[in-house]
This record gives structure tokens, sequence and C-alpha cells, in this order.
């Protein structure tokens, strides 16, 4: 007898299932429990879905957040943790302090060429998938401090970036609903493709022999890493 | 002696008492000329006796406070002014320049007499390109190693492409040690700390170099934070595009103390008289600014020491939010207030009046109650005490070579407060203490803040008192000020005042127009931070982030 042969002694539950639900509950109505959810499956319910959509889901509910201050708005960032905004109510709100350990980097602050590299490397230290807030306009654009001779024009000139959130600095509140959008974005799988090569650091030996180049070609090892920056072609 | 007495009652106010004629009999034989600063008189000497003039004022004439060096270019010759400042008496001010020519800016350095020169001078040499023969170590600070020209010039380039490298760092004992005869005894390890980590309280990197657990060898690394704020203030006018910078220096929030400091250059340069109702609002508003630094510090000092997001961090948190509160109500910004202009304040109390006095009065009510709280939960705790007592001790000679300010110096017993020594505002009308500690430890350092903030509560509750019983028809919040400010060529004026902190200097120089030809800003963590090395000498590891979170730098304010 193979098991496609229909067998009769299976049948149907003598009891059904909300006999169990209600023993547990107790008397009365507990609107705890007694969802609509609940009502439809009974007391064992289960989903069917994609594995895929469900991570995203799951992914986009349980975010490790990298512990990562730069500037004035990180101070706003740390109030966004703390007791009144609380981040960890919208699930999000585990800071880490190892990139290994993080999926999402909020940058928050200015970045200048001395760091840029430092930030690409904190980057690429951070597992896939991985995303990346940004917070406020230094990291959008360069903010009030554009026109400076050292400051990188946002972050984008190094790491893809999934949602701006402005503002100098923007409020707590404001970067709690940056961190819900990218929360509702993951969970619908969409984010920014992570393309990796174009913000690879060069070796300094690829680089274009251009007159610093020539210059420094003395003091710098050909194959050291290297960030340009083009500050004329800047943005 | 007459003569000497009716030129010093000329000079102004504060300066009176400086008998600059005998400060310069003293150091007759280098000095070059004589130049009139608003703030003090300013002595040109020749490039090589920094060293001999520095040090005879220091030893002689008890100077011994050097607040900060500006390099800066002419078109015709590069220039250092040593800004001097006596630790019993801030009012007693004298400068130094050192003119160079164009062609050759090198002159002697002055770190053999004042140790905070060698920071300082690396800041001028980088950004100006100033050399000084007989520095310690004179290469870049804020700026990676490989940038090319030097920016605060003339005709830098600024679209000029640059090059920045990602090296890996090489142990700076290595060399020294392979030298030892005993070689193989001791092994000691390379340690980066930084740029990212959670107890540099920003873009921090100590480069350490470790025997064992015991530091022997550490080098702040700074520069991550650059963001040319000097720059920006010369590129904007002084009567509306400065004052927006001043809040981004140390973003505690300190931002109203910060406003302050320009506030106060100016308004001396310019000869504008704030009206006092404006004053009680500053001064209310600055010690606002003050208990959120300050909680700002026990917070993140507690993070450093007990742990990730723990109990004293969010104690801290909730009660700087209620500040932040306030200061929003007054402001309408939560960091970036924005509130002082030239002159005043932008706009009064906010309505209604009685509801903003008993939110503050509420705030200062539950204020001693939480205090006790914090020393329940950090002073009085017993492993917190292992960690803080004794560790990253410096003393008080030490603390005023480093040029260290605030409650950095005041936790080694220096009784320096500008808010009391050099006063602006209101605050010499007020009835308040400067807190001192003796220990000169990371706990004293972490008291004086505690202290301080006591002592913070009682001007702002005297500040509402005042306010409160303010005549209506006598409430000006600013004075009259022409719509552009262009100082007369040439004037020159360094003006501090005290910041959460420390001191916070601005020293600026007019070219006529309606921007400043050179704005030069002391960010008194810069001064701090350069302790480190000094604090942590010999100590472990661990006490290492103790002491650096004992400092409470804000890396912007380092930076600049
Ligand atoms: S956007 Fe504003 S608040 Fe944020 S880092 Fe930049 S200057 Fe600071």
């Amino acid at each position: 007898m193979t098991s496609n042969t229909p067998r009769d002694d299976i049948v149907e539950s003598a009891d059904p299932i909300t006999d169990t639900q209600d023993a547990r509950i107790g008397e009365g109505p507990d609107p705890r429990f007694n969802s609509k959810l609940r009502e439809a499956f009974g007391s064992s319910p289960f989903v069917l879905t994609k594995l895929d959509q469900f991570m995203n889901w799951a992914r986009g509910n349980s975010m490790f957040m990298l512990q990562f201050g730069i500037a004035c708005c990180s101070i706003e960032m740390m109030h966004t943790y703390s007791v009144k905004h609380d981040l960890d109510r919208f699930h999000a709100g585990v800071p880490r302090a190892s990139p290994r350990q993080a999926d999402v980097m909020i940058v928050p602050g200015t970045i200048v060429s001395k760091f840029a590299p430092r930030m690409k490397r904190v980057y690429d230290q951070m597992p896939e998938p991985k995303f990346v807030v940004n917070m406020g306009n230094c990291s959008t654009s360069g903010g009030p401090f554009q026109g400076g001779y050292n400051v990188v024009k946002g972050a984008e000139e190094i790491i893809p970036v999934d949602i701006h959130v402005p503002g100098c600095p923007p409020r707590p509140e404001a970067l709690v609903y940056g961190i819900a959008k990218l929360q509702e974005r993951i969970a619908n799988g969409e984010s920014s493709p992570v393309t990796v090569k174009p913000y690879e650091l060069e070796e300094f030996g690829d680089l274009e022999r251009d007159e610093i180049v020539e210059k420094l070609s003395e003091d710098i090892d050909e194959e050291s890493l290297v960030m340009r920056y083009n500050w004329a072609d800047a943005p | 002696m007459s003569s000497q007495e009716e030129e010093a009652t000329q000079e102004g106010q504060s300066d009176s008492d400086v008998d600059y004629d005998y400060l310069e009999s003293l150091v007759s034989e280098h000095v070059t000329g004589r130049e009139s600063h608003v703030n003090a008189e300013a002595f040109r000497i020749d490039a090589y006796s920094v060293q001999d003039v520095l040090s005879t004022l220091k030893e002689e004439a008890g100077f011994d406070h050097l607040s900060v060096v500006t390099a800066q270019e002419y078109e015709d010759r590069f220039e250092s002014i040593y800004h001097l400042k006596k630790f019993d008496d801030p009012t007693q001010e004298l400068s130094i320049v050192v003119p160079t020519p164009r062609e050759e800016p090198v002159h002697q350095s002055a770190a053999p007499v004042f140790t905070t020169a060698d920071w300082h001078e690396r800041e001028a040499y980088d950004l100006v390109g100033i050399e000084y023969e007989g520095h310690p170590d004179l290469r870049r600070i804020l700026l990676p190693e490989t940038w090319q020209g030097h920016p605060l010039r003339l005709d830098y380039n600024q679209d000029k492409p640059q090059i920045v490298t990602f090296e890996q760092h090489e142990n700076p004992l290595e060399e020294s040690l392979r030298d030892m005869e005993n070689e193989g005894d001791r092994d000691t390890m390379f340690l980066n700390v930084g740029p990212h980590h959670p107890a540099t309280h920003g873009v921090l990197h100590v480069k350490t170099v470790l025997d064992g657990e015991q530091i022997a060898d550490l080098d702040p690394d700074i520069g991550y934070l650059h963001r040319c704020e000097e720059q920006m203030c010369q590129n904007g006018t002084y009567r509306h595009q400065i004052m927006p910078y001043p809040d981004r220096w140390d973003y505690a929030p300190s931002g109203l103390a910060n406003e302050w400091s320009y506030a106060r250059a100016i308004e001396d340069l310019e000869g504008i008289e704030v009206p006092e109702y404006a004053q009680v609002i500053r001064t209310m508003g600055a010690e606002m600014t003050r208990i959120a630094s300050h909680m700002l510090a026990v917070a993140t000092f507690g993070l450093d020491i007990i742990g990730d997001f723990s109990a004293v961090f969010m104690y801290a948190m909730r009660d700087r939010e209620i500040v932040q509160d306030l200061l929003e109500d007054l402001t309408g910004q939560r960091m970036m207030f924005n509130y002082f202009r030239v002159g005043g304040v932008v706009w009064d109390l906010p309505e209604p009046r009685d509801v903003y006095f008993d939110n503050i009065r509420d705030f200062l009510e539950d204020l001693p109650e939480r205090i006790d709280e914090y020393h329940s939960l950090l002073t009085q705790n017993e492993l917190f005490q292992m960690r803080t007592v004794d560790t990253g001790y410096i003393s008080p000679e030490a603390a005023k070579d480093y040029g260290t300010t605030g409650p950095v110096l005041r936790a080694s017993g220096v009784d320096y407060d500008l808010r009391r020594d050099d006063p602006y505002g209101y605050y010499d009308k007020l009835d308040w203490d400067v807190r001192t500690r003796e220990e000169g430890d990371n706990l004293a350092r972490l008291l004086v803040r505690m202290d301080e903030v006591e002592e913070s509560a009682k001007i702002i509750e005297q500040c509402v008192d005042l306010l409160e019983d303010w005549p209506e028809d006598d409430r000006e919040i600013q004075a009259n000020v022409p719509r552009s400010l262009k100082p007369e060529p040439g004037a020159e004026i360094y003006r501090s005042v005290e910041a959460p902190k420390g001191e916070l200097g601005i020293y600026m120089r007019s070219d006529g127009t309606d921007k400043p030809a050179r704005f030069k800003i002391r960010g008194p963590s810069f001064n701090n931070l350069h302790a480190l090395e000094r604090m942590s000498e010999g100590e472990l590891i661990p006490d290492l982030i103790a002491t650096l979170g004992s400092l409470d730098i804000i890396l912007a304010e380092v930076d600049r």
C-alpha cells in the first residue's frame, strides 16, 4: 500500500481546536489573546510564506545598529537610543560596538578627508546584507561645512546610502522615522544595491600619474591603499 | 612712573594694572617693536629669542598661562602670536608677536618653555605652514600626512586633488628598543584605539604602545573631524554668518557658552554694550548648557567605566532631556541654538513666562535628589572608585604647563575660572562659588563636574528670580548694532569665556571688511587632550579609557 492511497482512519478532530484555547484562557474574552488572527487560525497558527519574504520581514524587525559616532548628530543619535525616544521599541535599538555584529550603520556627522578611508573600512567589515542611514546634512552633502577644504561632500562619495534623514541635527523623532522607513523598505525587500567595486580604495600604484602622484611617489609604497579626493569634481 | 600710569589707564578697563613698560624692560634686548591689540599690548620680538622671552616672562613676571598660539599670513610676512595670561589673574594679558619673512617662515619653538605650545605649533605648521625650530616633533596634526599645501595660506588652491593613504601603523618604540642591550627581555605591542571605538567619545585615534598591560607610549592622533571651522568663520560676516558655527564646536551642547565666546570678542572689538536684561538671559542660558554638557560627561563616563548603555547613562540622558527641553523652549532648537546675536539675544523668553519659570524651578527642585542618585550609583560604588581613584593623576604644575582649563584644571586644585576671574555677563553680580578639588585624579574631575552642576543651578535660580521681577518696559534684549560691522582695519583681539570644558577663546583680526581676516579658535578640549600623555604615563590600558572619559573631550572642538 502506497501512501498515495487515502486512509480512512484519519478523521476530523472531534474537539474543535477552539476548545483548547478556551480552556487555556478561561472565562471571558481576553483582548490580548482573542485576536482576529487567532480566531482565524486557532491556537497553533501557521502562516505560509516565501522564505525570502519571511527573512526580509525578520531582518527589518531585528536590526543591529553599529555604535558609530562622528559629530554633533551622534549626540542626538544617543538620545534616540536612550530613555525618551527609545529606538528599541521599534525593533532597532541594539547598538553594537563591533561592525562585525551590526547590519545598519547610521552615519551621524561630518566626514572629513582623514576619516573617510576609516569609515570605508568599518563599512566593509560589516557582514552582508547591510544598510546605511545618513543622519544630518553633513553626511548628506557636507552641510554647513560644504565649503571647507577638508570636508567630504556627503557619505555617498564613499559608501552606498539607503535613507537620508535631513536636519542639522535631525531630532531623535526624525531619526526614528528614518529608521522606520528603512525597516519598511527592508521588509519589502528593497535596498540600495551594494555595489562594492566603485567604492573600493585604490592602490597607489594604480593611480593616474598626475602631478600629485609624482610628488608623493617617493613616500608612498605602490601597494598601499589610498583614497583620492577630487575636490574640484565633488558635487 | 606717573606717565606710565597715565598710559596704562588709557589702555582701557581691565588691563590698567599691567605695567607694560616694566615688562618690556625685562626683555628689552629682544623687542623690536610694540603693538596695541584691543585686549592687551603686544611686543614684537625677533625670531630666535622666543624661548628667552617667554621663559623670562614666565619666571619673572608670572605669565604662566600660554592660552593659544595663533599663526597667520600677511601680504608681506608670516606671524605667530603667543597669547599669555596669568592663572592668578587672567585679566593680565600680554601678546608676543613673532614676525617672519614670507620667503622663510621659520622661527624658534616655544615648546621647551610651555609644553602646550607643542600641539599649538604643530597646528600652526599644519594649517599655515610656519616652521618652528627646536620643536620636538614637528609634523601635521589635523590634516593627513600626505596633504599638499597649507590651507590657511593666502594662495592655497582648495580645488587641488588630494590623496589620503590608508597605511598600517608601525610600533613607534621598535627602533629604540632594538638599540637596547637586553633585547628580547622586553616586548611591546602596538595597539590602535579608535578612530572608531565606543570609548573614544568620537573619532579619536590613540596610538598606544603597551608593555604588557602598561602604557609605554601614547600618541593621540587627531584630525578626524577637522571641519575647517576657522576657514568657515573667516568666510562669514561678523553680524550674522559667524554665529551659527560656534554651536558646532562643542556640541555637547555647550552651544550658548560657545556663542558667547564669539559674541564677547566681537562686542569688545566694536565696543557694543549689551543690555543688562539680555546679559541675565545669556547667563541663565549658558548655565543650562553647562548642566547639559556635564550631564553628558557623567553619562558617557558611566558608560566607559560601568559598561554598555547602563543605568547611569540612561539617568543622565533623562536629565539632559529636561534641560534640552528648557533650552528648546528658550531658543527654538535642541542643540544648534543660534540664540545669541551680536549685542544681545534673538528673542525674549518664551510666553507664557510664568509657565517657563515654573518649568525651570521644577527642574531645579528635583536636581539635588538626582545628583544624590548619581552619587549612590557612581561615586559611592566601590568598583567605580577602584577604577578612578588615583588613576590619571596630573599635578597642578603639569596641568598648567599643558594649558588645561575648566574642570580638568580645577580638579588639580588650581582655582581658575574666567566667570569669576575675568567676569563677563552677569556672573559677578550673582552669588556662587568656584569649586575645586585637590586630588587631580579621574574621580576628582568627575566630582568637580557634579559640583559645578550644583553651582549652575544656583546661578540659574538667581537669574530666574531676577527675570521674574524685571520691569516689563525695561526688557531690552538687543543693543543698537549697525547693519554691517566693519571693525577698524588691523584691530586685533583675543577674548575668552569659561565654557563647560574650559577656556574657550577667540582671536580675531580685522582687515576693515565685514569679514574677519583671521579667526582663531582656542578649544579647551584641544589642550585637555594634549595632557592625556602626561596622565597616562605608566598607567594600565583600562585606566587610559577611564582617563580619556574623565577629560570629557569633544572632538569637534579638538579638531575644529
Ligand atoms: S548636520 Fe549639523 S548637527 Fe549634524 S554633524 Fe553636521 S553640523 Fe553637526
